[in-house]
């Protein structure tokens, strides 16, 4: 049994009486597409919130890579390996297309400062190298032509995959992608999902927020569902697709006990 | 050549408050260009002035000394303000720099040793224009240094979006607060430079319209540029100079002139980015 | 001595309490620090000693009147410099900016008209015995003061509550867009709140300037920052909150000045606002604006 990258341990978010997430838990393996599923308000970008540190669980523990991590701060989740868009496209509008990826690279570039003001040779070095890396990115996702760009001024699709190269940036070994295929046409989600598919092989886990079921079970190796912040099912797509817990969540009691009937017959 | 001579003696003031002014402008923008908004510059350059001059004129210490010892006091005020108040919204980062000013006024103001209500007087004569300008100069360069570099993509990283910051890797408290403390350093120094020119300083000088007279020198110039604060210090400080009889109207022109910028042309007069890589 | 003490304290606080609750109000609507509003404190003292002096109403006028006019002048100064930014979404230190940049260019603009000197009301209005009441001192004016003060607060909660007017208050201050959308006048909510905090600034200022017999234009800065201190103290946005933390604020000032000494006055009250960011940044009933880590 190789060992978990993620594990979510029992994790619980109150705001006063909303229990946004209750006593979930779920484990993500190295290399593996992860998605978490479930109707609107079932919790999942509080999930994400609790896993990439900008909110604390109200109790339950998170580990990464074996570390304890459910009181690192935020920003030293970057430095171990996790990274994350957002379900809002949070780039930084005014920076350029390249400055934001480079941001992305924060927790790689360690020249001492002292360095970097008086433009020693290994700090400009390690800027141009950033520079190179980053247009490396940014060809990745289609994006080298827009270099310069103003971030705020590019459609919306390409700021997505901006913010994916940002985010990938970092070097994670756990990616989290909220909502990504939000707001996408059809032929984005398909050029999305291809993009996903080639990031796989390279030893990158993803744990993915999504609504779009075509999207979700092309791609995913296992599927966490929740509903009203419980974790109600957990398996592969296939088996989920069918499980009777989740069509209710979906559709409602009626129309699951009606399509449960149709199938009986 | 006397001509010229002539003009400097006319203006020497003026020469020299351009120079501290644009220092002030630069304390500012340490903090503006975070995002965050403390009121606490005039504060800070009160402690310096303070300092500065009962080292020169109480303890009889060399004028280094002086400056070193009015930028290392205000820096520790602002590390004891800022460990509770830069975990929270920037809301309550402004509130408490304004409380700090009006309570550093009044215990000015009620202190024998430092002259009181009637001021401290007698400060030699030790900032020059090579002094008050040569800083500036280096101040302003290292500035436009750290703009453009990693560290000036997480300032406007972390003033475009603090989470995303955050998430980014980037130590966003960290920030905050070694700007917090490089601002209180840098307005600590105008202080005792501005002390250390006109001769004479009074708590009057260091309360809240002259907080919010730095800051207009932030809104006018934009915060794109470090050179933004320093041209709308240069601006605001000539205008009611040349101005003469204008001189009842400062706190008018200023405060007008931030409405008017923050309605029409919210990103001041420099608008224009300068580039955040090497 | 002490319970002369105390009511004294009773006097000031409830001012306190009054200028506070329509700051935290405009916060908990508009989501702004409101600067403006020390402005529209000096307003409402200026306007009806004005009229108390040149128009010579009596009193029981010119303090209606003064508080009326602060909030008019509140409802059209923050229309003309909110609004804009409202529009264009701009961020909330943005608003906080303008109402410095705003509060600065009014100040001085007082002050050009009317000069620094501090001007008294009229004699007439002052000169009243007080009431001994066993031991105690009792100023009629002072018993005016307190009976205002708690009728506001409570003309306060009644609009808020059972008006309809006050209905769309309370539900721009949860989410303004949406409130819009259910049909709210956004435009004339934000008005009324204007109005109702501006007057309520005004009024404070009136009593106030009753109080020490004292109007010029820069009584508005030092309030300011007993408002900070409340609102903090109290919670940004709750109404309880800066009642209970006004009424501390007098006590405290009040026990200070008699028992300690006059200057340590404000250094208490800014150490309460530290020890207050320190300990518990939400103050005593805010909802916890404070994000961590």
């Amino acid at each position: 049994m190789s060992a978990k990258l993620l594990e979510v341990q029992s994790i619980s978010r109150s705001f006063g009486a909303l229990r946004a997430v209750d006593e979930v838990s779920f484990a993500v393996e190295p290399g593996q597409v992860h998605a978490v599923i479930g109707p609107n308000g079932a919790g999942k970008t509080t999930l994400f919130n609790i896993i990439s540190g900008l909110v604390p669980p109200t109790s339950g523990q998170v580990q990464f890579a074996g570390q304890t991590i459910t009181t690192l701060p935020c920003y030293r989740r970057a430095q171990i390996g996790i990274s994350r868009t957002f379900q809002n496209i949070r780039i930084f509008p005014e920076m350029s297309v390249l400055e934001n990826v480079m941001t992305g690279m924060t927790p790689w570039l360690r020249a001492p400062l002292i360095g970097v003001l008086l433009r020693l040779p290994a700090a400009r070095r390690e800027e141009h190298d950033a520079i190179n890396r980053a247009m490396a990115l940014l060809d990745k996702v289609g994006l080298a032509a827009q270099a310069a760009a103003r971030a705020a001024d590019l459609a919306y699709g390409d700021q997505r995959r901006l913010e994916i190269a940002r985010a990938l940036a970092a070097r994670p070994s756990l990616l989290l992608l909220d909502e990504p295929a939000a707001g996408m046409n059809p032929t984005e989600t398909i050029g999305l999902s291809v993009l996903l598919q080639g990031l796989r092989g390279g030893g990158l886990s993803i744990l993915l927020v999504e609504h779009d079921m075509a999207f979700v079970m092309g791609l995913s190796d296992q599927v966490t569902v929740l509903n009203f912040g419980r974790v109600i099912a957990d398996g592969r797509p296939a088996a989920i697709r069918h499980d009777a817990l989740v069509i209710e969540a979906y559709l409602g009691h009626k129309v699951a006990a009606r399509l449960a009937a149709e199938a009986g017959s | 050549m006397e001509a010229l001579d002539d003009l400097f003696w006319a203006y020497q003031d003026l020469f020299y408050s351009l120079g501290v002014n644009a220092i002030l402008a630069l304390s500012m923008y340490a903090v503006v260009a975070l995002g965050q908004l403390s009121l606490g510059q005039a504060a800070f350059m009160g402690i310096g002035a303070y300092i500065g001059a009962v080292a020169t004129v109480k303890l009889g210490l060399p004028f280094v000394v002086a400056l070193s010892a009015a930028m290392a006091a205000p820096a520790v005020v602002a590390a004891l303000i800022g460990v509770p108040t830069l975990r929270l919204t920037g809301v309550y980062l402004a509130i408490a720099t304004i409380g700090l000013g009006e309570v550093l006024r009044i215990l000015y103001l009620n202190s024998d040793y430092l002259g009181g209500a009637l001021g401290f007087s007698g400060i030699p004569h030790k900032a020059d224009g090579w002094i008050i300008y040569g800083l500036l100069a280096l101040i302003l360069l290292a500035f436009l240094l750290i703009t453009r570099s990693r560290v000036g993509r997480a300032c406007e990283a972390i003033r475009e979006d603090e989470d995303a910051a955050k998430v980014m890797g980037i130590n966003v408290t960290g920030y905050k607060m070694t700007a917090l403390i490089l601002s209180a350093a840098l307005a600590g120094l105008g202080g005792a430079l501005n002390a250390h020119f006109s001769s004479f300083i009074s708590p009057g000088e260091f309360g809240f319209e002259n907080a919010v007279t730095i800051l207009s020198y932030a809104v006018l110039g934009g915060v794109a540029s470090p050179l933004g604060p320093v041209l709308g210090a240069f601006l605001l400080t000539a205008l009611p100079e040349l101005l003469r009889s204008l001189h009842g109207l400062r706190g008018v022109v200023n405060g007008l002139i931030i409405v008017l910028v923050m309605i029409f042309l919210p990103k001041g007069l420099l608008g224009r980015r300068v580039r955040r890589t090497l | 001595m002490l319970p002369q003490q105390l009511f004294n304290a009773l006097v000031l606080g409830s001012v306190y309490a009054l200028f506070s609750l329509g700051f935290t109000l405009v916060f908990g609507v508009a989501r702004v620090v409101n600067l403006l509003y020390g402005f529209y404190f000096a307003c409402g003292a200026f306007i009806a000693l004005l009229l108390a002096t040149l128009a010579q109403l009596p009193l029981w006028l010119a303090a209606p009147a003064g508080a009326v006019g602060a909030g008019l002048i509140a409802a059209l100064l923050d229309g003309i410099l909110l609004t804009p930014l409202r529009a264009a979404k701009a961020p909330e230190l943005a608003a906080l900016i303008v109402t410095l940049g705003g509060v600065l260019l009014f100040t001085s603009l007082l002050t050009l008209a009317f000069g620094t000197q501090i001007r008294r009301f009229p004699v007439a209005l002052m000169a009243q015995s007080s009431w001994q009441w066993g031991g105690l001192s009792v100023a009629p004016l002072q018993l005016v003061i307190i009976a205002t003060a708690m009728t506001m607060v409570a003309l306060l909660f009644l609009f808020i509550d059972r008006s309809k007017q006050g209905m769309a208050i309370r539900a721009m201050a949860e989410n303004s867009d949406v409130a819009s959308l259910m049909g709210v006048n956004v435009a004339r909510a934000m008005a009324f709140t204007s109005f109702a905090a501006g007057s309520l600034a005004g009024a404070a200022g009136i009593l106030i300037g009753l109080n020490f017999n004292a109007v010029h234009p820069y009584m508005g800065e030092s309030m300011m920052l007993r408002g900070f201190v409340v609102i903090i103290v109290g919670g940004l946005g709750d109404i309880r909150g800066a009642l209970l933390a006004g009424l501390a604020l007098g006590f405290t000032e009040v026990l200070t000045a008699a028992y300690i000494s006059s200057d340590f006055k404000e250094a208490v009250t800014f150490s309460a606002l530290v020890l207050t960011l320190w300990l518990r940044p939400s103050g005593l009933f805010g909802k916890a604006v404070v994000r961590r880590a």
